[in-house]
C-alpha cells in the first residue's frame, strides 16, 4: 500500500513492511479500510500541508479538520471508517478530534510501538487512536498496544484489559465517579481562549461534579515554556530524522550529473513549505555553538514540565482542559501565520514532553458552521494510566445529555 | 624504504642527499626513531640515539623537529549480527544482500542495540586497560553522504564507553628494541557505513554504486594520546591494536578487509617548542609498513617546509598514501571543522553496565600480548623469541601448551620458529591447520633431548608429522630405527676396523675424533642408529686396551 505521509518525497514509495501496530491489527482480524490525508510528515495543524490535498471538516466544509492527523479525525466524523489511527507528536490526534468532534487518544510515551511509525520527533511520537466513542478507540488501542523488540523505547508494561472496562450506562450508579479527583488546569483558561471554548469547558467540569468528581483547579507554573520547548525539540530531532530522505535508495530522485545537486534538488522539489521551514529551525538549533543554547536547554524545560506534572497527578486522578483555544477554523485563515498556527499547540504540546497519557471527547458545541462546531475537553492521566482515562471518558460520554456528536453532513447516522 | 622517500623531494636536495643515504640507509630510520628527545607525555627512558656518520644533510634537518602522531583505529567486530538489526555481518557477500528496513535506513524502522557489541566493547576497554563508564549513551553524527543511510551515524560522542587507558609494547629488535607505553584516549561503539564503488573511477559524471551490506555494522573506534613519535612506534603501536583484538576474538583484524584501518594524525614542532604545530591526517593505510613509511615521509615533508621557512604552508588537511608514488597527496582541505551536530540517539536507551557484568568479563579475558610477552621473558627467552611467539594467538596457544607437556622452553621455541614458521609459509598454512600435534612435538623434542633419536632424524620425523599426522613413537618405528647393541657394536667395529689411521690418533690423544667415527657410523646406518646407544659403545670400544 502507498505510504507518502502526504510528503512528494515519497509520492510512489511502497513499504515493503507493515508497521507493528498494523500487523497487530491485521492479526486480530481487523480490516485496513486505505490511508487517510495528513500534513506533510506531521508537521502542521490542519492537513493544508499535504502535497496532495487539504481535507475538510465534516462539520463545516469550508473550515479545516485540524492535523496532523485531520484526515484520520474526519474519516472518522464522517463515519467513512469505525476506527483509525494517526500519529500525535505535539496535539496532531487530540486537536483534530476535537475539531472534528470524535475520541482521540494518545497513549503513554511507549505504550504502542514506534517501528513503522516514519519519524517526526523521536523522543515525542506516538502512535493514536480514533473513534466515534470512548470505548471504540479504547479498544483499538488495546489491540495496538505492547511491547516490541523492534522499538528500544517501547515500554515493557503490562497492558491492561481496558478493552473489557466499558459497561453500559444502565449499570452506573448514581454519582459512578464519586471521589475521583479532577484538577482542571487553570493555565489553559486564560487569554487566548475563545470564550465559547471556556465555557465549555466549565461545563464539562461541571458535568464532572454532577457524576461525582471533585474538581479543584491547578497550576502549571512551567504550562508557558511547553510551546517554545516543543518546537526546538521536535524541529532538532526531526531535522535529524528527515535525513534519510535523500532521493538516493527509494523516494523521489531528481536526477542530477553531482551529489550534492542531487541532494538539493530531490529535497528541495520533494518536501513542501513547512517541512523545510523546521528543518532548517532544526539544523540550526542543534548546530555548533547553539546546541547548549536550544536543545539542551529545551530538554531542561522540558524536565520542570514533567515535574510541575507529576506533582499535580500526585494530587489528582486526571487533569482537565481544552483541546485547543479554538473550534475548526477557515481554511487559509492561519495558512500565512505559521506562529499563530503554532499557538493553537498549547494546550497538547505538554502532554507529549511528558510523555503522558491523554484522551479528547466530544463536551460542547459552538458557535459557527451549518450547526454548530465541536469543542473537546481534553482529560491528562498518569503515565501509563489509560485504564482511568478510558474510564472517566466514557462514562462522562455516556452520560452527557445531548450526545451524538454527528456531523451535518450525515443526518441520517445516529 | 629511504631513498624512495626522498626521490620526491625538491631536486636541489637529491645529489646532496644520494651519497649520504647509501652510507647510512640503513641507519636513517633508526635515526628517526630514536633521536627525538622526551615530549611533555609520560614516556618510558629511550634508548640512546647513535651519533651521526659524518653530515647527513636531511638528518641535521630533521633532528631539530619532533614529530607527534596519534592514532585512531576503527575495528570491525566479528559479531554474527550487524549492530542495530539482525542482519547478517558477514564480508564478501553479494552486494545489498545483507540489507533490511533498519540498516537502509528505510521509513519507520528504528535501531536495536545487540549486546554482543556492548560485550566487545568492555572486553576491548578491559585490554586497553581503560576505565569503563557505566553509564554511556549513543549519540547521532549527521553528515550527508551516499554511503550513510541515515544521514547519520549512530556513535558515541561526549560519553565514551571506555577511556582513559594504555598500552605497552615492544619495539623490534631491527628498529632499537625497546618497551614504550601510548596512552588510549577513548575506546566507543559505533557503526559502519556502506561502501562507495565508483563505476568508472574518477570521472565524476558516472554514477557512483552503493553497497550496503557494510552499514549498520559494528565498529569500536580506538583513540590513541598523540604519544607516538615516529613511523616505526605508530607501527608497532598498529600491530598490538591487531594483536590484541585476535587475542580477544573481538575482531579478525585483517587490514585488507578493512576490519582494522588506522588513520594517522601527525604534525612536527621545533623541539622545545610546546604548541603543537599544524595536524595532517593521512588516510588510506593498508599495512603497517605502509603507515611508518607514510609517516616518515610526511615528517620529511613538514620538517623540509618548516626549514624553508614555509611552514605556513603545512595545512590542516586530509592526505592519502600514495603506494604507488610512495608519498603523500592532498585529498581534501578541511574548511574549518565539520559541524556533525551531535545529539543524543533519542530511538536508543542509555548504556548501564552493573559492576558484576564488567568483573565477569574482566575474569573472562585471556592472557594478552603484553603478559605473554613478560611471561616468556621470564622463562629465559630472547626477545627476538619472545616477540615472535607472542605474536600470533594461535602459535602462543600452540607453544604454551608444547611446553605445558614439560617440553624444553628453547628447543619448542627454536622448532616453531625455523622448521615449523618455514613450513607453514611455504604451504600457506596457519598454525591451527596443521597435523602435528602440541603433544607430539613435545614427544619429539623429549626424544631428541634423550638421544633416543638424533636431531637430523628429528627434522625428518616432524616434516612427516607436520605433513600427515602421527605420532613420535609411531615414526620411529617406522623408521626402522637401529636401538640393537649388537648390530650397532657390529657397525661400530666395522668402521673402526676401516679406520686404523683415526683410531691411532684418537687413542693418542685426539678424543675429537669420536666424532669421526659416530659420524661414519651413523652414514653407514644411514642415520639410523640411536644416537646414545652408539656413542656409548663406541666410547668403550675406542678406550677399550688391546
Amino acid at each position: 500500500m502507498p505510504s507518502t505521509a502526504a510528503s512528494r518525497i515519497l509520492e510512489h514509495y511502497r513499504p515493503p513492511f507493515d508497521a507493528t501496530a498494523v500487523k497487530k491489527i491485521k492479526e486480530m482480524g481487523g480490516i485496513v479500510v486505505g490511508k487517510t490525508n495528513m500534513d506533510e510528515f506531521g508537521m502542521g495543524s490542519t492537513t493544508e500541508a499535504s502535497a496532495f490535498q487539504v481535507t475538510a471538516n465534516p462539520w463545516d466544509l469550508t473550515r479545516v479538520p485540524g492535523g496532523s492527523s485531520g484526515g484520520s479525525a474526519a474519516a472518522v466524523a464522517a463515519r467513512q471508517c469505525m476506527v483509525s489511527l494517526g500519529s500525535d507528536t505535539g496535539g496532531s490526534v487530540r486537536q483534530p478530534a476535537s475539531f472534528c468532534g470524535v475520541v482521540g487518544l494518545k497513549p503513554t510515551y511507549g505504550r504502542v510501538s514506534r517501528f513503522g511509525l516514519m519519524a517526526y520527533a523521536s523522543s515525542l511520537d506516538v502512535i493514536g487512536c480514533f473513534g466515534s466513542t470512548v470505548a471504540d478507540a479504547g479498544m483499538l488501542l488495546h489491540a495496538v498496544s505492547g511491547y516490541d523488540r523492534f522499538d528500544s523505547t517501547s515500554s515493557k508494561q503490562d497492558v491492561p484489559e481496558f478493552d473489557t472496562q466499558f459497561l453500559s450506562m444502565d449499570s452506573f450508579e448514581s454519582k459512578p465517579l464519586k471521589g475521583v479527583r479532577v484538577g482542571l488546569i487553570r493555565e489553559t483558561l486564560e487569554e487566548g481562549v475563545d470564550s465559547g471554548v471556556r465555557s465549555a469547558t466549565q461545563e464539562a467540569a461541571s458535568h464532572l461534579e454532577a457524576l461525582g468528581c471533585v474538581v479543584t483547579e491547578v497550576s502549571l507554573p512551567s504550562f508557558s515554556l511547553g510551546l517554545p520547548a516543543y518546537y526546538v525539540i521536535a524541529s532538532s530531532e526531526s531535522s535529524s530524522n528527515l535525513s534519510r530522505y535523500d532521493g538516493v535508495r527509494y523516494g523521489n530522485q531528481v536526477m542530477a550529473d553531482e551529489l550534492n545537486k542531487l541532494y538539493e534538488c530531490s529535497r528541495g522539489q520533494g518536501f513542501g513549505g513547512e517541512v523545510k521551514m523546521r528543518i532548517l529551525m532544526g539544523t540550526y538549533a542543534l548546530s555548533a555553538g547553539y546546541y547548549d543554547a536550544y536543545y539542551k536547554r529545551a530538554q531542561q524545560v522540558r524536565t520542570l514540565i514533567r515535574k510541575d506534572f507529576k506533582a499535580a497527578l500526585d494530587h489528582n486522578d486526571i487533569l482537565i482542559s481544552p483541546a485547543a483555544p479554538s473550534a475548526a477554523y477557515k481554511i487559509g485563515e492561519k495558512k500565512d501565520d505559521p506562529l499563530a498556527m503554532y499557538a493553537g499547540d498549547i494546550m497538547t504540546v505538554n502532554v507529549n514532553l511528558a510523555g503522558l497519557p491523554a484522551i479528547v471527547l466530544p463536551c460542547g458545541l459552538v458557535e459557527g458552521g451549518p450547526s454548530g462546531l465541536p469543542v473537546g475537553l481534553q482529560m491528562i492521566g498518569a503515565a501509563f494510566d489509560e485504564e482511568k482515562l478510558l474510564k472517566v471518558g466514557h462514562i462522562f460520554e455516556q452520560t452527557l445529555k445531548g450526545s451524538g456528536f454527528v456531523p451535518p453532513t450525515l443526518p441520517n447516522v445516529a | 624504504m629511504s631513498t624512495t622517500l626522498f626521490r620526491t623531494i625538491q631536486p636541489n636536495h637529491f645529489t646532496l642527499l644520494t651519497t649520504a643515504l647509501l652510507r647510512t640507509r640503513t641507519k636513517t630510520s633508526r635515526h628517526i626513531s630514536v633521536r627525538c628527545q622526551t615530549s611533555t607525555t609520560t614516556q618510558q627512558p629511550r634508548t640512546s640515539a647513535p651519533k651521526n656518520h659524518g653530515s647527513n644533510k636531511l638528518d641535521e634537518i630533521l633532528k631539530d623537529y619532533e614529530a607527534v602522531i596519534g592514532i585512531e583505529t576503527h575495528v570491525q567486530l566479528s559479531t554474527s549480527t550487524k549492530a542495530f538489526c539482525s542482519c547478517p555481518n558477514s564480508y564478501g557477500s553479494h552486494p545489498n544482500t545483507s540489507i533490511c528496513p533498519v540498516c537502509m535506513g528505510l521509513p519507520g524502522a528504528l535501531p536495536v542495540l545487540s549486546s554482543k557489541v556492548v560485550d566487545f566493547g568492555v572486553r576491548l576497554g578491559l585490554a586497553l586497560n581503560c576505565s569503563l563508564s557505566l553509564k554511556s549513551k549513543f549519540d547521532r553524527k549527521q553528515y550527508f553522504y551516499p554511503d550513510l543511510p541515515k544521514g547519520y551515524q549512530i556513535s558515541q560522542f561526549d560519553v565514551p564507553i571506555a577511556s582513559g587507558g594504555y598500552v605497552d609494547v615492544d619495539i623490534p629488535l631491527e628498529f632499537g628494541g625497546g618497551h614504550r607505553r601510548f596512552g588510549i584516549t577513548r575506546v566507543h561503539m559505533e557503526e559502519d557505513a556502506g561502501k562507495l564503488l565508483h563505476s568508472d573511477a574518477g570521472d565524476y559524471s558516472q554514477a557512483m554504486i552503493v553497497d550496503l551490506n557494510r552499514a549498520g555494522v559494528p565498529l569500536l573506534e580506538i583513540v590513541s594520546e598523540p604519544d607516538m613519535r615516529s613511523g616505526v612506534e605508530a607501527a608497532e603501536y598498529g600491530s598490538e591494536m591487531q594483536r590484541i583484538v585476535r587475542y580477544l576474538g573481538v575482531s579478525n583484524g585483517n587490514m585488507q578487509e578493512g576490519s582494522l584501518r588506522c588513520d594517522v594524525n601527525i604534525s612536527i614542532r621545533p623541539i622545545g617548542q610546546a604548541e603543537f604545530g599544524t595536524k595532517v591526517e593521512i588516510k588510506n593505510l593498508n599495512a603497517f609498513s605502509a603507515m611508518s613509511r607514510a609517516i616518515d615521509y610526511e615528517i620529511t615533508r613538514q620538517a623540509l617546509l618548516y626549514n624553508q621557512g614555509q611552514a605556513d604552508k603545512i595545512v590542516t588537511e586530509t592526505r592519502l598514501w600514495d603506494e604507488g608514488a610512495q608519498k603523500t597527496v592532498t585529498m581534501r582541505k578541511k574548511e574549518g571543522l565539520a559541524d556533525y551536530r551531535y545529539f543524543p540517539e533519542p530511538d536508543l536507551p542509555e548504556v548501564i553496565l552493573t559492576q558484576e557484568y564488567v568483573d565477569s568479563i574482566r575474569a573472562s579475558l585471556p592472557e594478552l600480548p603484553e603478559a605473554k610477552r613478560r611471561r616468556y621473558e621470564a622463562m629465559g627467552l630472547g626477545i627476538q623469541d619472545v616477540l615472535f611467539l607472542a605474536n600470533d594467538v594461535s602459535v602462543a596457544e600452540y607453544f604454551d601448551e608444547v611446553i605445558g607437556k614439560g617440553a624444553d622452553v628453547k628447543s619448542a621455541a627454536n622448532w616453531l620458529m625455523s622448521d615449523i614458521a618455514a613450513y607453514l609459509k611455504n604451504e600457506e598454512l596457519s598454525i591451527s591447520d596443521v597435523k602435528l600435534t602440541p603433544h607430539e612435538l613435545a614427544e619429539l623434542i623429549a626424544a631428541i633431548k634423550d638421544e633416543t633419536i638424533s636431531g637430523k632424524i628429528g627434522k625428518q620425523i616432524l616434516f612427516e608429522l607436520l605433513a600427515k599426522g602421527g605420532t613420535v613413537q609411531g615414526m620411529i618405528k617406522e623408521k626402522d630405527l637401529i636401538t640393537d647393541p649388537v648390530e650397532i657394536e657390529k657397525m661400530i667395529m666395522k668402521v673402526i676396523s676401516e679406520s686404523p689411521k683415526q683410531l691411532e690418533q684418537y687413542r693418542s690423544g685426539k678424543t675429537k675424533l669420536q666424532g669421526f667415527f659416530a659420524g661414519q657410523v651413523m652414514k653407514m646406518s644411514k642415520g639410523k642408529a640411536n644416537p646414545a646407544l652408539l656413542n656409548k659403545i663406541l666410547l668403550e670400544k675406542l678406550n677399550a686396551k688391546e
